[in-house]
């Protein structure tokens, strides 16, 4: 997983609450075999409908999402997090997530922003009005801005979470910071049965 | 002296990379088995990330839930099936990885092939992204189930970072009458538990009932550990486990076995160890059982009758049972032997081993299968039909109307063209009751080996003894 240090781009307001997993990605997505390719799936019931937010040429290209309380529930398929990084999303900002979502973005880098209700109001508002406005997502100090109008406002991530996306840590990353101590497990290892068993079969 | 320990804190400790206050343990893999299901997303994460399989020698791969049990040379029509076995041949292919492909000689359902190939061994940890991979701690290892990210975690670092769960021993006491199975154990201990009265534990199954099982019995009885919510079941090791061991290809022959098997043998918990939890069940007063509802703790005895909503505790329990009597098209009331059945299911990785063939076997030759009924019989694995085959139990089942098929997951899930139609019912040896499960709309009951051939015989829920 790449670093994620400062992020800036445009936003899209999605102005609803409850946005839960099946409707992110719905189930018949989940048959698929490759892990990139879900942005095409991304909200795909809202998305046959012209007017819907995405399919405005003024927000196409944003990387952030702006959602209302409660963004993420439901099913824990992690596959709802690949479509909105797929899509393009770098970060969603909104009152508060799906406690497995929150925690599936964060292993695969996908940043999520807790602010007040008004201030995701208030910034949705302002994406409303000028939608081409650019937003800076500062992850080591915490700090959403837009600094053309000068809206800034504060969040906290959990200091693990931070940690993982500012060094580019990944589950697996952490893990192998203890290469050597899994070597030297490996190193008292008797032969695996699966050696045994190709010399049995050949 | 160190404290003494239960058979999981044994296994656990043996595997422990890293442990540290607040943070998960890294706990080495000792063998990881992946299907066609749930691993395509995990190699392609490993390619996104430019990391490859750190340890192809400990990693086994079959293909099971997709693969058709119509004979070999039928081609496979769900093109997303099919896809999902090629992209298993090209991952096993690029990353160096032992596959057993459909029409494999040592090809079948995981679950199956793991302990009878000898690669699932004690005091080993295995994982599978599969929830029954609960089945192999009958070996006396620890083995669970993981999701895919977990999958690409084990295929990358051969390691997973795990909260450490708690023990539960499960005692079984009483004298096992003759037609109880080990499946009746498993249905009786969800019965009493609930299907979350496992959850957060490693469940050790203990007592002279188990010690009597046969290894296809204890397996039965640890794969069904997760329908309890427990995270696994274990099985401490005996005479019985290395019995069966013995002359598995992937077990050493001669001096080097014995060498194993005795160390082998300490895989027990000590005898003044503690576990978090405690629950007793007396088998002496079982008699053969089955499910009535639309999940796996809805049971009652062959003999029973379908129960009343208004006999549950809780309210929850009240309408969940009125739910599933609507679902399933049953009446309070009714006697389970009344209940007619559509099909009846042979197989899965609870009940598809050799033992399990043999007893409905043992029924089926008693008689034919009722008019207006379809019966299948699907052998765990390739290894598992041969066997039959040369003890001709095939024939058996073919001249009582049996469809005697090939490997795999078969009418276990709906995901594989052997499904129950809209309204079906089903006397199923699988493990999972759940609506829809076997096909949409489909009604099961689970039950033993004993009772499904029974069933298929007399054509409504039946006893062994109804077939003399
Ligand atoms: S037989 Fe059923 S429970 Fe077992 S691995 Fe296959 S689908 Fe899963």
């Amino acid at each position: 997983m790449e670093p994620v240090r400062i992020l800036s781009g445009r936003g899209v307001p999605l102005d609803r609450s409850d946005v839960d997993t099946d409707q992110i990605i719905p189930s018949e997505w989940l048959k698929r075999v490759e892990r990139t390719g879900f942005g095409r799936g991304l909200f795909s019931e809202w998305r046959d409908d012209a007017s819907f937010i995405l399919n405005q040429p003024d927000f196409h290209g944003a990387r952030f999402l702006v959602a209302g309380p409660r963004f993420g529930t439901g099913s824990s398929r992690e596959h709802a997090v690949w479509a909105l990084m797929d899509y393009g999303f770098s970060a969603i900002i909104a009152p508060s997530f799906g406690d497995i979502f929150r925690n599936n973005a964060s292993k695969q880098g996908l940043v999520t922003v807790v602010l007040r209700d008004d201030e995701c109001a208030h910034l949705s508002r302002m994406l409303h009005s000028s939608p081409r406005v650019e937003l800076t997502i500062d992850v080591e100090r915490g700090l959403v801005e837009i600094p053309e109008v000068g809206f800034v406002a504060h969040f906290e991530l959990n200091p693990i979470t931070r940690e993982r996306l500012l060094n580019g840590w990944d589950d697996i990353g952490i893990t192998l910071l203890h290469e050597e101590q899994i070597a030297a497990h490996e190193s008292h290892l008797r032969p695996t049965p699966l050696d045994t068993l190709r010399r049995h079969l050949m | 002296m160190t404290a003494p320990q239960t058979l999981f804190e044994k296994i656990w400790a043996n595997h422990v990379v890293r442990e540290v206050d607040g943070e998960p343990t890294i706990l080495y893999i000792d063998l990881h088995l992946i299907h066609e299901v749930t691993s395509p997303q995990a190699f392609d994460g490993l390619r996104l990330a430019g990391r490859g399989v750190r340890r192809p020698d400990r990693t086994l791969a079959t293909a099971d839930h997709n693969v058709p049990t119509d004979p070999l040379s039928t081609p496979i029509a769900d093109p997303i099936s099919r896809r999902q076995l090629e992209v298993l041949d090209d991952n096993c292919r690029d990353f160096n990885i032992t596959l057993f492909p459909r029409g494999n000689a040592n090809q079948g359902i995981v679950h199956v092939i793991g302990p009878e190939l000898g690669v699932s061994q004690p005091g080993m940890t295995i994982v599978c992204g599969d929830s029954h991979t609960s089945t192999h701690g009958a070996l006396g290892a620890l083995a669970f189930g993981i999701g895919t990210s977990e999958v690409e975690h084990v295929l990358a670092t051969q390691t997973l970072p795990q909260q450490r769960p708690r023990t539960m021993a499960v005692n079984f006491v009483g004298d096992t009458p003759q037609d109880v199975s080990a499946k009746d154990l498993a249905l009786a201990l969800i019965h009493a538990l609930g299907t979350g009265g496992g959850s957060g534990y490693v469940l050790e199954y203990r007592g002279t009932p188990i010690s009597s099982l046969s290894m296809e019995g204890r397996m039965t009885l640890c794969n069904m550990s997760i329908e309890a919510g427990a995270r696994a079941g274990l099985v401490a090791v005996d005479e019985t486990t290395i019995s069966y061991l013995r002359g598995r290809p992937g077990v050493p022959s001669g001096s080097e076995f014995e060498a194993l098997a005795e160390s082998w043998r300490s895989l027990q918990s000590d005898d003044d160890a503690v576990f978090d939890a405690e629950i007793t069940i007396d088998v002496a007063t079982l008699s053969p059982l089955m499910t009535w509802g639309t999940n796996p703790s809805q049971v009652v005895r062959v003999d029973g009758v379908v129960p009343q909503p208004s006999e549950f505790p809780t309210d929850a329990e009240k309408s969940a049972a009125e739910r599933a009597l609507d679902y399933m098209g049953l009446q309070s009331g009714e006697a389970m032997r009344d209940i007619a059945v559509d099909v009846v299911f042979i197989g899965s990785c609870t009940n598809s081993r050799i033992e399990d063939l043999r007893v409905a076997a043992d029924i089926a030759q008693r008689g034919k299968v009722a008019p207006g009924v379809r019966a299948l019989v699907v052998p765990g694995s390739h290894r598992v039909k041969a066997q039959a085959e040369s003890e001709g139990l095939h024939d058996i089942f073919i001249s009582a109307g049996f469809e005697w098929r090939e490997p795999g997951c078969s009418m276990c899930l709906g995901m594989n063209p052997d499904q129950l139609l809209p309204g079906q019912r089903c006397a199923s040896t699988s493990n999972r009751n759940f609506e829809g499960r076997q096909g949409r709309g489909g009604r099961t009951h689970l039950v033993s080996p004993a009772v499904a051939a029974a069933t298929a015989l007399v054509g409504r829920f039946a006893r062994a003894k109804d077939v003399q």
